[in-house]
């Protein structure tokens, strides 16, 4: 993350950075009235103004579906690229790769990325390239009117009374599988916790991988439907509370040995899970993995930080990449000369 | 009439074609290039040919060498020396020579049975490696080297140059140098000993038409261009023919890129599909970096989709299409140019593209370079299409010209060009050129950003379905395309005197042609003049070619007629008439007498 500490003189009503609220906002959204995306976007627009992101430097990226129409609704002082189906991760890592001062926040759905994004979605995992992933997930294609997508749960109900007879991709345990290292459920209804979490990512190197439960009020919002705000409401179980501080705060220590789990992320921040009564340790990739297949058997909804591990290296250090990005890098600097050339020619006489 | 002066069967110098019929994964690739590399040093113009199977080992493969004093260099189709080293194909391979040409074989194959009309050389190549050494898989690599020390003896190839292009070959390894010296000695050796070396016509004299040359190979050469293109992200998939240019980059990037600090100042990375190979460029092309791709007609299909959206939201890449036999897996190992109608119209919708049309490595260099300020300039993925035979054989060339203009980085503005503009409009035709301007993510000013989408936009790139916005950006894309053309690399047009036809080609097809001009004018009389294509969009000479003459053949290494359709769109209706077709789709790639005898025949034809 590049951001600078700034003295805590800032004006009111304006963050870290000088910038109000308003400079993270976006378009009018043109979903539909009382859409879980919109909340997310809020809640993205609420977590990057009050890390102070500066909105110059971040990159909007997203595929196609409802869920990837949301970039144009936030941050508008952004760049921002919508791009084919299924493909944003391969734009992201081109994206980093170009330029990897960018803070780059994809947005996707359940179709977006479970179905025909798949072998995208499990690359960019695999590469660990840094960004924050967001799914939308409301386990149906609300575009082109209410087919079930692969994160429908079986047995879940279409609001045309079909019933789900293939199992949900559970893309948390799988992306726990694939190596990303900062995996967390959510649920769009849920504000407090998407913000704590989205200004953790913002602290993580690599990718962090949301997975949202966000509510399709017009085709998967009905009884039987084990995505609508209801059965979210009803079956939410929090794994702990989050909160969070910021690298640019003083810590306060002031719980009790044990209740809490503090993680330092990359960027010096902090984020303390307040434990609720089982003792879930989100370091632990067994753990996570356990509870998440014993969730699903339960049919339980279970949100928060699910795993985590800061001490994994992103795909650009693997990269062995100057600290520069590539992309503006002058031309002396990337043409070799004319007696390398001459080298080169010698060599093949 | 070259053919009757080959069966009189005196000698003839630095002009035949050797044929080494082995099968894959034997290790023979290294003893051609020795053999070819020798030639070479004596200064006699030479071309190497694989043609290999899409396979790791087993498989028949034959490599052919072709020296000719007149500097040809396109295939032949006849091959004076054979030298067989595959059991499976040996029979066959003996009887297509023609009469009194040369064989070395091994003597268990006992290939003098089938013919009285051919020189025969047995040599014992598994005894005489085993008294090399008693390891068995090098012996079987030694086998190679000692047949390149019979040839070199029968053709009077200089041994000073080959064992200087053996150690060439085998650079830093003292034991494989040593080990093949001794290989290539024994093979020297055997054959003065047991062979009558008049019985061979050919002969190698040293000339000085090589002297300050290079020999490399297509992809090898587009790398080159890339890396003094200044490429700083290049995403790519494996797939023959084209693998061989990202590993080269790779290589010379290491080599040549690297900060003062060890690091680089690019990154490579090999994608898991060619979906993404190609949205990593365009994401990176996007953030301002000078990205590419390369890949083949498969990797070209799957692009497809990604393609548009570069077209249409406007996105510098280069992609290098590195083509094969199609369609579908085809023949994975052969060449064709049947991709042109692929790429010119990649992906659905109205979309064209600019294709560059490298015919020699020299160009591979040159367009490899170009290709990145054409799509910085243009705002769009720029396709370089080359093909296997250029690729991935080894070419001779003069050495490449250092380039010393500034980059052309396109319309980007700044945040300094920001301030006094106060705003922009992403897709606005300012400049009447139908380019617009772009901002970098990154660029810290409140007017930079805007929202790139493969959606209906308007000129502030916002969404709409408007019908007049649509049309308003996909008139601007066309005016776009024709300013292009002046930009192009232009074709190459010769006229000759009294020439009432012309010929059209590009690319590979290039080398067939010059030759078969010269045959054309020694053998028939006949003056035809060549207009060689070097990019789409055509240049405005295309028509002026059809008005001034008769007919033109437009000859090209696909079934279709791809590049005859194209042509037939650009031209006004009363000239389509002159088109004239030829065609070579084999796989084997195209030589001169093939182009020549088709030529021939059609001009029987016509009636004037």
């Amino acid at each position: 993350m590049s951001t600078t500490m700034q003295p805590p003189s800032a004006p009111k009503n304006t963050n870290r950075l000088g910038y109000s609220m308003a400079d993270y906002k976006g378009a009018d959204s043109t979903l539909c009235a009382g859409c879980g995306h919109d909340a997310i976007t809020s809640q993205i627009i609420k977590a990057f103004y009050e890390y102070g992101v500066e909105p110059h430097l971040v990159a909007k990226l997203s595929g196609i579906g409802c869920s990837s129409k949301t970039p144009a609704y936030f941050l508008s002082r952004s760049h921002g690229f919508n791009g084919v189906h299924g493909r944003m991760p391969s734009i992201a890592t081109g994206v980093m790769l170009a330029n990897r001062k960018l803070v780059s926040i994809g947005v996707s759905g359940d179709g977006d990325t479970a179905s025909i994004g798949m072998g995208q979605f499990i690359h960019l995992l695999r590469r660990n390239v840094p960004m924050i992933y967001i799914i939308e997930n409301n386990g149906v294609y609300g575009l082109t009117k209410g087919q079930f997508s692969a994160t429908a749960d079986y047995g879940s109900k279409a609001k045309s009374g079909t019933l789900n007879e293939l199992p949900a991709i559970d893309v948390c345990a799988m992306a726990i599988e694939l190596g990303c290292n900062f995996v967390c459920r959510s649920f769009a209804g849920d504000p407090k916790q998407m913000v704590a979490l989205l200004k953790a990512a913002l602290g993580h190197q690599g990718t962090s991988m949301f997975d949202v439960i966000s509510p399709c009020v017009t085709f998967n919002n009905h009884e039987g439907s084990t995505k609508s705000y209801k059965y979210a409401k009803d079956h939410e179980e929090m794994l702990h509370e989050i909160s969070y501080v910021p690298f640019f705060e003083q810590i306060n220590v002031d719980y009790k040995e044990g209740e809490t789990t503090d993680v330092q992320l990359h960027d010096g921040s902090h984020i303390r899970l307040r434990k609720a009564d089982k003792g879930y340790d989100p370091t632990s990739k067994a753990d996570a993995l356990d509870t998440l297949r014993k969730c699903q058997e339960s049919n339980e909804f279970l949100t928060g930080l699910i795993y985590i591990n800061e001490q994994k290296p992103d795909f650009l250090s693997l990269l062995n990449m100057m600290d520069a990005p590539l992309a503006t890098l002058p031309q002396e600097t990337v043409q070799p000369s004319a007696d390398d050339l001459k080298e080169i020619m010698a060599e093949l006489m | 009439m070259e053919e009757d002066q080959r069966a009189r069967g005196g000698p003839i110098i630095n002009d035949f074609s050797i044929q080494v019929a082995t099968v894959n994964g034997s290790g023979s690739q290294s003893s051609n290039t020795v053999l070819m590399r020798s030639i070479f040093q004596m200064g006699i113009p030479v071309s190497g040919k694989n043609l290999f199977p899409s396979n790791i080992a087993g498989l028949p493969t034959w490599f052919t060498i072709r020296a000719n004093k007149d500097g040809w260099i396109a295939r032949r189709k006849e091959i004076d020396f054979l030298v067989a080293m595959n059991p499976e194909t040996a029979r066959e391979d003996v009887m297509n020579l023609d009469p009194n040409r040369v064989v070395v074989y091994e003597e268990t194959l006992k290939l003098n049975q089938y013919r009285k009309d051919l020189a025969f050389f047995p040599v014992p190549f598994a005894k005489l490696s085993t008294e090399i050494t008693p390891d068995s898989r090098l012996r079987k690599l030694l086998a190679n080297m000692i047949y390149v020390g019979v040839v070199g003896h029968l053709l009077e190839i200089d041994p000073a140059e080959m064992e200087q292009a053996l150690t060439k070959q085998f650079k830093g390894k003292a034991k494989a140098v040593a080990l093949n010296k001794t290989a290539l000695e024994v093979g020297r050796k055997y054959a003065k000993e047991n062979f009558d070396k008049s019985l061979v016509p050919y002969r190698c004299e040293r000339m000085n038409a090589t002297k300050g040359k290079i020999i490399i190979d297509g992809n090898s050469a587009a790398a080159l261009g890339c890396m003094f293109a200044g490429v700083t992200v290049a995403t790519w998939y494996p797939i023959t023919p084209s693998s061989s240019l990202c590993e080269a980059l790779g290589d010379y990037m290491k080599d040549y890129r690297m900060d003062e600090n060890g690091k680089s100042t690019f990154a490579i990375v090999q994608a898991e599909d060619e979906l993404a190979a190609v949205g990593m460029a365009l994401g990176a092309g996007w953030a301002g970096a000078r990205s590419m791709t390369s890949t083949a007609g498969p990797g070209i299909s799957l692009m497809q989709e990604f393609v548009g959206l570069g077209y249409y939201a406007e996105i510098p890449t280069v992609i290098f299409d590195i083509t094969r036999v199609g369609p579908s897996t085809g023949l994975p190992t052969r060449t064709q140019q049947s991709d042109i109608l692929s790429l010119v119209y990649c992906s659905h919708g109205d979309t064209k593209h600019i294709v560059l049309l490298p015919a020699s490595v020299g160009e591979c260099f040159d367009m490899g370079y170009e290709a990145f300020d054409l799509a910085e300039r243009f705002q769009t993925p720029i396709f370089v299409m080359s093909d296997l035979d250029l690729g991935m054989n080894n070419w001779m060339s003069d050495p490449f010209k250092y380039p010393t203009k500034k980059f052309d980085r396109g319309k980007v503005l700044s945040v300094e060009d920001l301030k006094k503009l106060g705003s922009f409009q992403r897709y606005a035709d300012v400049d009447g050129d139908g380019i617009p301007y772009r901002t970098l993510p990154g660029t810290n000013h409140p007017a930079a950003s805007y929202f790139t989408r493969g959606s209906g936009h308007n000129e502030k790139a916002v969404y709409s379905e408007r019908p007049d916005d649509y049309k308003h950006n996909m008139d601007r894309l066309n005016r776009k395309y024709d300013t292009a053309r002046q930009y192009m690399p232009q074709p190459e047009i010769a006229h000759a005197d009294g020439a009432k036809i012309a010929f059209l080609a590009f690319g590979t097809t290039h080398w067939a042609i010059i030759e078969s001009l010269d045959q054309l004018n020694r053998e028939y009389k006949l003056p035809v003049s060549y207009y060689r294509l070097r990019a789409l969009p055509f240049t405005k000479d295309l028509v002026e070619l059809f008005r001034r003459y008769d007919r033109v053949y437009v000859v090209e290494q696909n079934r279709d007629g791809q590049m005859e359709a194209l042509v037939k769109l650009e031209l006004p209706a009363e000239l389509v008439g002159k088109i004239r077709s030829i065609r070579h789709y084999s796989g084997i790639p195209i030589d001169a007498r093939f182009v020549t005898d088709e030529l021939v025949a059609a001009e029987k034809g016509e009636k004037n």
